[in-house]
């Protein structure tokens, strides 16, 4: 029945038409300025160092997490609704904020006995 | 080897949750089977792939290329379980009033199983991924040694494994009256459970605005960490501390494909109604 199956092709190009409004949404969405407050910790051995990083509270800002090996880390958060795989030897950017005054935990999902730190926001 | 069981564990669970539900929506449908392995085969020959790779990945896009690279399989994903529950809803009717087996037969091979191959592809890939990472991470640290991490990973694997027949197995228990309004409202779900999480990582990349960063805080009620947590996290799309605009992604794709299904799926039952009255 090719009414049918027509319609079914409407069907697919409309529901690939919001697809595409969201994408393009995402795409119009001007980069922000990168000069937001930068924060650096780095993780070695299944640790964090420093484990603690004092922040400003209610501004956005930028952690910078380096991975000194070995090893991948993933760096997670649900305080901070974040998650980030790390290769060694690289430095992962994560956007977070802006945060309430109050501390946020995060730890190494693949250390995560060893691997813990948190955000205190001021 | 426990705690590699566990972590394990906590990355196969979405990727099984998915399988589950995908072969309880296709059931019935011929070569099944192969269709979902095709999809895992292919999920594995990804994860390999993007764990090779995991640091061009992360370099791309200033630093942000996988937050870009997940958000796209994601979106991609919703558009393929979004793409398959419009179509049945479109045909679920019909194939459930057919009582000719052979003519059920010829139109579930019209059926779009190769979308429901992709998700299942694309959740194996993700979690799979990150699996080869950890575990070639700890093989490399030499914290634990080989024999043991081999085993807790097979642990880890199974025990997901064991979650997902759960879920096939009681789905199954559905009376087949219901199974397909079941399935496609679970569908549903995971698709805008995938939309806020592609969404969470563009806003995590600050490609897209938060919005409100967290809209509300249910951790001390169902924390997301806990098992059950994250089983509805996989289900449901939870979160405990969602940014607004995740909810907004969540509603936005919940209500579009709920729309598309009632508005295409419900045509041939109406065109019906009206030739019956003419």
């Amino acid at each position: 029945m090719p009414n049918k199956r027509q319609r079914v092709e409407i069907v697919n190009s409309k529901y690939l038409g919001v697809i595409m409004a969201m994408f393009l949404a995402t795409a119009a969405y001007p980069l922000q300025a990168k000069d937001l407050p930068t924060f650096n910790l780095s993780v070695k051995d299944g640790k964090f160092s420093p484990e603690k990083v004092e922040v400003p509270a209610g501004q956005k800002f930028k952690l910078v997490v380096k991975n000194e090996g070995p090893g991948t880390e993933e760096f997670e958060s649900s305080d901070l609704n974040r998650e980030k795989l790390i290769p060694p030897g690289q430095s992962a950017v994560i956007f977070i904020g802006p945060l309430k005054a109050g501390s946020y935990g995060f730890y190494g999902e693949f250390h995560p006995q060893t691997a813990r730190g948190q955000i205190v926001a001021k | 080897m426990l705690p590699t069981a566990i972590i394990v564990f906590r990355e196969v669970l979405e990727a099984a949750l998915i399988i589950g539900i995908v072969l309880a929506a296709a059931r019935g449908v011929v070569k099944r089977g192969a269709w979902v392995s095709t999809g895992v085969i292919g999920g594995l020959v990804g994860a390999g792939l993007v764990a090779l790779f995991a640091d061009v990945i992360s370099a791309a896009i200033a630093g942000s290329g996988q937050e870009v690279f997940n958000a796209s399989i994601l979106f991609f994903a919703v558009v393929m379980l979004g793409w398959h529950n419009v179509w049945m809803g479109r045909h679920g009717r019909e194939l459930a009033q057919q009582m000719n087996a052979m003519g059920q037969a010829v139109k579930e091979g019209e059926r779009p199983m190769h979308m429901l191959a992709v998700v299942v592809g694309i959740a194996v890939l993700r979690e799979g991924s990150e699996v080869v990472l950890f575990l070639y991470g700890i093989a490399t640290a030499q914290q634990d040694q080989s024999g043991q991490m081999l085993a807790g990973g097979a642990l880890g694997l199974l025990s997901g494994a064991v979650v997902g027949l759960m879920m096939y197995f009681g789905l199954l228990r559905i009376s087949s009256k219901y199974l397909f309004r079941v399935t496609s409202w679970l569908i549903t779900l995971l698709a805008a459970g995938m939309a806020a999480q592609a969404a969470g990582f563009l806003v995590q990349a600050d490609l897209l605005p938060a919005i409100v960063p967290t809209l509300w805080n249910t951790s001390a009620i169902l924390s997301q960490d806990s098992i059950p947590g994250r089983l509805l996290q996989t289900l449901i799309g939870y979160t405990d501390r969602p940014a607004g605009i995740q909810v907004l992604f969540y509603v936005v794709t919940l209500v579009s494909i709920a729309w598309l299904m009632r508005v295409y799926g419900g045509i041939p039952a109406r065109k019906t109604k009206t030739a019956c009255v003419a």
